[in-house]
């Protein structure tokens, strides 16, 4: 959370949740003192698993759609095996099925989970306030269109939407389209390029930054 | 395990039923028709697994089905689809 050699804030704040005033959270939080008690787990193991969490940031997704951008035939092993080209690049990312969609011009990808909040934790961190939203998860299905241009994504009719419900055991993460005039920029630079927005889908169109 | 019993392309419809267990198929994609868009792996079967045992695993599918199809007065295009992951014992074969 302390990482401060780039200057885009919006990556590493989301905003506040709300305290507990449900039954179901507050028979979570017994739950969990419950076990910690009877011995189950540990505190320092749960703190341990936060910190391995943490230690994930979409910085991670950026290193590997710039690995795509500039490697042909990573690019064409990352589409065919996501889970594969992405431990290939040292991130483990077991039990899941890591799929990984392209965008094209004629075709845009957007991520949800509509019975959860099933996102790629190992890979890219803790996912945004607004994914784990009832609104996000319930419209995004239904009007994709709508949500996307609410996030400034206006697609004409050109261009084919693909939502994507990561539903049971697979997860997911966009490869952008790299921005026209990137041509000689280094892996690294290009990778400063990509936010968390667009490895979910809801931002399109990367600015390029000098 | 048992080889897949459907194949990419082919049509499937998802089953309309609502076990009184946690399952991974939401309201909306139940008795929807679409084709396999690609064959995945297999994984422990959601409906027991939540009971502490998953087996007999099941072969998982992602399921395409256009958008048009699923929601009334649909606000874009024909080409516009959702992709969903299905197990195998949620799907039958389709015309």
């Amino acid at each position: 959370m302390t990482n401060h050699d780039h200057d885009d804030h919006s990556r590493k704040f989301q905003a506040d949740h709300p305290e507990p005033t449900t039954d179901a959270a507050r028979v979570g939080l017994a739950l969990r003192e419950l076990l910690i008690e009877a011995g189950h787990y540990t505190v320092d193991e749960e703190q341990a698993v936060i910190a391995e969490m943490q230690g994930a940031s979409p910085d991670n997704g950026a290193r590997i759609v710039a690995r795509a951008w500039t490697d042909p035939a990573y690019r064409e092993r990352l589409l065919e095996n996501g889970a594969r080209a992405i431990r290939e690049v040292g991130f483990e990312l077991e039990p899941y099925e890591f799929t990984v969609m392209e965008n094209t011009g004629q075709v845009h990808n957007v991520i949800v989970c509509t019975l959860c909040s099933c996102y790629p934790r190992s890979l890219l961190g803790m996912s945004p306030a607004w994914y784990k939203s009832k609104s996000y998860r319930s419209r995004v299905v239904r009007e994709p269109r709508k949500v996307l241009a609410e996030f400034g994504v206006h697609l004409g009719d050109a261009v084919e939407v693909r939502v994507h419900d990561s539903t049971a055991e697979l997860r997911y993460m966009v490869l952008p389209q790299r921005p026209a005039g990137t041509d000689d920029w280094s892996e690294e630079k290009l990778a400063s390029l990509v936010t968390r927005d667009s490895l979910i889908g809801a931002q399109r169109n990367l600015p390029v930054i000098e | 395990m048992n080889a897949p019993k459907f194949a990419a392309g082919q049509r499937v419809r998802i089953a309309d039923r609502t076990p009184p267990v946690h399952h991974r198929v939401p309201s909306y994609a139940k008795g929807q028709a679409g084709v396999i868009e690609r064959v995945c792996g297999v994984h422990g079967e959601p409906e027991k697994f939540i009971r502490g045992d998953g087996e007999p695993a099941q072969r998982l599918y992602r399921v395409r089905i256009p958008q048009a199809a699923l929601w009334k007065s649909y606000a874009g295009t024909e080409k516009d689809k959702l992709e969903i992951e299905i197990f195998e014992h949620w799907l039958e074969p389709a015309e």
